[in-house]
């Protein structure tokens, strides 16, 4: 058993151990990493749904004068276009340093109308950089907005094709939102902010909650029967069949969204504007094209060939790394997420990774290499 | 039987052993994918890296709990490698090897000793 006591707990710690789950340390916090068993939850989640703690995760509300204030200073730090933020709406974006390496990803919300007063935005950031987010946002802006870190929030992901099914016995809020929208909910008599998105490439929802009422409402939706617990190796399982970087894995300081390909962070007015931490690099690498490119991988065989093998050239000698890697178990197939150079980084071509001294074949493959199958209109 | 603090077993007739991974150890790992078998003929020495096994989550290195020469290895794990899981101590053991020192049997744990290790964690 790991040890807890040093760790953080979220508000559904017990929830999780009176559900079996095996608990680990992760980004300071005990969370379960899986209970029945990984691929079962896995593949419980891509043909119905599962229920996910990530309460770990920063939850940050920015408050300034007016939305045109705040999300203007925002994008000082960040190059998403957050100005241009409809009531509801969510953006996928990045915290870059003056060199243009990403500090973190993260998600920003524009309140829904009437949901919170005008010029406040919230922000998802990741658990193990919230602190140093804090920080950099704070010393940046903080004489212009507020920061606040919700230690008080919890935020329970439901993702699956089935997961509609079940918040919908719960609340209308499914019938309002499609992917990557955001709105107030009333669940079993709580206030709680909802969003449809989530990190495993299918349908879902996340589900900010105080703190005293996370357990009740984990409680009411996993008696539904679509929904089942699922831990933290699933939840990495997923999003890397899903095609979607995780921070400080496929992504860190030294890396630009672009070379990243994750550009999408980066709005379409921002790349000829700029005006944001590193915009000048970043914004060459976007013209002249990146060096290196991360790539989809599908490995032959079965041997998992797992973060920081080596990839090497037709001569054997070392032209990349694997980020992220494993096995898929909707393929049934190793896949990864790796760095090589542009100039062999295309679709189809062969790549060569070392496991244990051992060259293991494989072929460039696109991503998500599971059909994402997000809600984007409402029928 | 007998089992090493790594979680391997050995069961012997002779000076011949069946090693694989307790039920325990297949229980903690999860999932197994993918078992990376030692070659016929390798001489081990007791604590040698002698397989991998591959779960979802990670790479776990089998040692070898005793010294001896790898006579047979269970290939059905190739096609199969989730007997692991499902039948460790009988149908998903790993490698068979010839004992060089039987001597060696001695310094491992039976069942009740390692009853005892694996619920103190």
């Amino acid at each position: 058993m790991v040890e807890t006591d040093n760790l953080l707990k979220t508000p559904l710690f017990d929830l999780h151990t009176a559900l079996g789950g095996r608990m680990v340390g992760f980004g300071g916090y005990a969370l379960p990493v899986q209970y029945k068993g990984i691929v079962a939850e896995h593949l419980q989640t891509r043909q119905s749904a599962s229920l996910f703690d990530v309460s770990h995760m920063g939850q940050v509300t920015v408050t300034g004068p007016d939305h045109a204030t705040t999300a203007a200073a925002l994008e000082t730090i960040l190059p998403g276009e957050l100005l241009s933020l409809k009531p509801g709406e969510m953006r996928y974006t990045v915290l870059l340093n003056d060199k243009g390496g990403i500090e973190d990803d993260l998600i920003v919300t524009r309140p829904a109308e009437g949901q919170a007063p005008d010029g406040i935005l919230f922000i998802v950031v990741n658990a193990a950089t919230k602190h140093n987010d804090m920080k950099l946002m704070q010393a940046a802006l903080g004489d212009k907005l507020n920061f606040a870190l919700h230690d008080d929030r919890a935020l329970i992901a439901i993702q699956g094709p089935k997961a509609v099914d079940a918040l919908a016995r719960h609340s209308d809020i499914t019938q309002k939102l499609t992917f990557m929208q955001a709105g107030p909910a009333t669940i079993a008599g709580f206030y709680c902010h909802v969003s449809r998105a989530g990190y495993t490439g299918e349908d879902g929802f996340e589900i900010s909650v105080a703190n005293a009422h996370a357990k009740q409402i984990a409680e009411l939706l996993l008696a539904e029967p679509e929904l089942e617990p699922a831990g933290l190796g699933a939840r990495d399982s997923l999003r890397l069949e899903a095609g979607l970087c995780l921070y400080g894995h496929d992504m860190n300081a030294d890396i630009d969204p672009v070379t990243a390909g994750i550009f999408f962070a980066i709005g379409k007015r921002r790349r000829t504007e700029g005006g944001f931490p590193g915009a000048d690099t970043v914004l060459k690498v976007l013209e002249d094209g990146p060096a290196m490119r991360r790539v989809g991988i599908r490995f032959d065989g079965r041997l998992p060939v797992r973060e920081g093998a080596e990839l090497v050239d037709a001569d054997g000698k070392p032209h990349g790394h694997v980020t992220s890697g494993g096995f898929s178990p909707s393929l049934e197939a190793p896949i990864a997420m790796a760095y090589l150079p542009a100039s062999v980084a295309a679709l189809g071509n062969p790549v060569t990774a070392m496991v244990r001294g051992k060259p293991v074949t494989g072929t460039i493959t696109k991503m998500p290499f599971v059909p994402q199958r997000y809600v984007r209109t409402l029928s | 039987m007998k089992f090493s603090t790594d979680h391997e077993y050995i069961r012997t007739e002779g000076n011949a052993g069946t090693v694989g991974i307790s039920t325990f150890a297949q229980e903690q790992l999860g999932d197994i994918v993918f078992v990376e078998l030692p070659a016929v003929g390798t001489a081990l020495k007791k604590g040698d890296e002698a397989a991998v096994v591959e779960s979802v989550k990670a790479a776990s290195e089998i040692y070898a709990p005793v010294s001896g020469t790898v006579t047979e290895v269970n290939e059905a794990l190739n096609g199969d490698p989730g007997l692991v899981n499902s039948d460790p101590e009988g149908n998903g053991w790993i490698f068979k090897l010839s004992v060089s020192d039987a001597g060696e049997l001695d310094d491992l744990m039976d069942a009740t000793a390692y009853a005892s290790h694996t619920a103190q964690g």
